[in-house]
């Protein structure tokens, strides 16, 4: 067992989430409760990381990021760094892929939420404010933690996009994903499977949680 | 200029229209109705602040609510405004109790679950304060969002149909503890409803909606008797609306006489309406006298016509019978009679009878066409 690479992935899920949990909730809420123009074209946009194959989208990271022009060479030119090869590019990526697994769910969990009670909130004297965190929260927190499991899964396990923008450095860049890729191509089959196997139900854990809070919400909105 | 009355001026054309003036005073309960679209709860948003329609004033108990030509709109959480929802909309997560604490802002964070309980008490859910709304009946649950829209300390109590998710049985019940409870209550209460007979039960005053105007205010029974056009009589359920001309009026009897289908009744005095002018006529089924068999009354003589039963059905004490008077002209007459009186008389499907149309009951309108 590659510990280092576990502790890398379990870490980059980890500052994702924490990036994750505002956006997604900001995003979810908007999209449940708003009706604006270009409202569907976001929604397409955020929903691209789900369809796009990890490479193709790692590929426009690995060129956006790249200080040799536009995004990247204004950050290398400003701040003097970079985001491509270490551990902060992969967390932008992360994010960028996370987007549709953390707001979709959260989106369906608002929009679930009846508008008579929201405006049962406001009568009852609530500030926008407390009508998230008293009301809001409260009813949809299922889909947020749903949507949170689902980012930390597939943030541990994704492959394609953390290659691309990051490499394979040990301790910097290397993932579980790519320690299993690594191994193999080592032919370490002891240390892949055992690799695998964690993955494999670390997986399908989450899946049986996300599935439970799902039945769980169905349960309890009345 | 009353300061505990909330006064309601709305004007709007797109994307419904709106034509609102309306005022209801402190121990009021004004009942809005209307079919279903005519804008009834969207006028009930606009007060509580849910909705802004494009010009227009809202002031309660003193207070400027919104006035489009300052730029006024205050948020629904600044408008003190009690509202029960057509389905409660109680907090699924919370408690009865919490539920009730969350609108109990004017009393400090320890005294509010002693205020709570007080509410609990008053309509009659004393006990049931740890359970949550989906373990509740359907009226218990709207006597928690009656207790947690009091629990405000509302200026006004706005009410959008909170009867109609419960069965019969229940509803009556509810009109019972609502018209005891109104009894305490000293702010403007406005009530949504499209029943009837739900707003004179419980109502001061109607409003008539329609595609959101307010087409005539006025006690239930007023509105029901006198409405302003046949439209009104329309939406006020009115069965028995024909068209007639305006024949004479005769100052020293007090009476106008008309002409209907080549019959001359005679009217109260209404000389607003100009000689040999037609209008649209109407009489209540309570105006209408059914003739006893073989014992003529005084009464009798006021407007007699002879018809048949063609549909007869009883309901609550009541025969509701619909009678053909004019056979080739094909002309129908709502009546109604109490249970007993028909039994008595043995009406029935097919039955001749004799009715009397008592001319103070015969309310004139100006002339529209009416649809069938």
């Amino acid at each position: 067992m590659d510990w280092q690479a576990l502790t890398l992935s379990v870490k980059l899920s980890l500052v994702t989430l924490i990036f994750l949990l505002p956006i997604g909730i900001f995003f979810g809420r908007w999209l449940a409760y708003r009706q604006f123009f270009g409202k569907s074209l976001l929604q397409t946009l955020l929903t691209l990381p789900l369809v796009l194959p990890p490479t193709v989208l790692g590929y426009y990271l690995l060129v956006a990021f790249s200080p040799n022009q536009g995004f990247g060479l204004w950050l290398a030119s400003t701040f003097g760094t970079t985001l491509v090869f270490n551990f902060q590019g992969l967390v932008l990526a992360s994010i960028i892929f996370n987007l549709p697994f953390a707001i979709q769910p959260m989106q369906r969990a608002f929009a679930a939420i009846p508008r008579e009670i929201r405006e049962a909130a406001a009568c009852c004297g609530m500030p926008p404010r407390q009508v998230l965190w008293k009301i809001e929260l409260p009813l949809a927190w299922q889909g947020i933690v749903s949507a949170m499991v689902m980012c930390f899964a597939h943030t541990l396990g994704e492959f394609g996009i953390v290659l691309m923008v990051g490499g394979n450095i040990p301790a910097e860049t290397q993932t579980i994903a790519i320690s299993i890729y690594d191994r193999v191509q080592a032919f370490d089959e002891h240390a892949a499977s055992i690799m695998s196997l964690s993955l494999l139900l670390f997986s399908m854990l989450t899946i049986s949680i996300t599935f439970w809070l799902s039945e769980r919400n169905q349960h309890t909105h009345v | 200029m009353s300061d505990s009355a909330i006064h309601i001026s709305l004007q709007q054309e797109r994307p419904m229209p709106l034509a609102v003036e309306l005022q209801c005073q402190a121990g009021e309960l004004l009942a809005l109705v209307g079919p279903s679209g005519s804008g009834k709860t969207t006028l009930l948003r606009a007060i509580a602040g849910l909705y802004q329609p494009q010009k227009g004033k809202i002031s309660c108990q003193g207070e400027l609510w919104q006035d489009s030509t300052r730029q006024i709109f205050k948020a629904p959480h600044q408008r003190h405004v009690g509202l029960v929802f057509q389905n409660y909309a109680l907090f699924p997560h919370m408690t009865v109790l919490d539920n009730i604490q969350q609108a109990i802002t004017h009393v400090p964070q320890q005294q509010r679950e002693a205020e709570a309980l007080k509410l609990l008490e008053k309509v009659h859910l004393d006990g049931l304060q740890q359970r949550y709304p989906k373990n509740l009946s359907g009226g218990q649950q709207q006597r928690v969002a009656v207790a947690r829209a009091l629990a405000r300390q509302p200026k006004v109590l706005l009410l959008d149909e909170p009867f109609s998710a419960v069965d019969q049985v229940t509803r009556r019940k509810l009109y019972r503890e609502l018209l005891a409870l109104r009894q305490s209550l000293a702010m403007p209460m406005i009530l949504v409803t499209h029943d009837l007979e739900e707003s004179n039960l419980l109502a001061d005053r109607i409003a008539l909606l329609h595609k959101g105007e307010i087409l005539q205010t006025g006690t239930p029974e007023f509105v029901a008797a006198q409405p302003k056009n046949a439209t009104v009589a329309r939406l006020m359920d009115q069965q028995n609306l024909f068209t007639a001309k305006v024949l004479a009026h005769d100052k020293s009897t007090q009476k106008t006489h008309i002409r209907w289908q080549g019959m001359i009744l005679e009217a109260s005095y209404q000389a607003q309406f100009a000689v040999n002018e037609p209008v649209c006529w109407m009489i209540q089924p309570a105006n209408i006298l059914l003739h006893r068999r073989g014992r003529p009354s005084n009464g009798d003589r006021e407007n007699p016509l002879q018809g048949q039963i063609i549909e007869y059905m009883e309901s609550t004490g009541l025969a509701n019978m619909l009678v053909r008077v004019a056979k080739q002209l094909n002309i129908h007459i709502s009546i109604n009679v109490p249970l007993h009186v028909a039994k008595r008389n043995a009406l029935g499907l097919n039955e001749k009878i004799g009715i009397s149309l008592l001319a103070e009951g015969i309310h004139l309108m100006p002339y529209q066409t009416l649809r069938r």
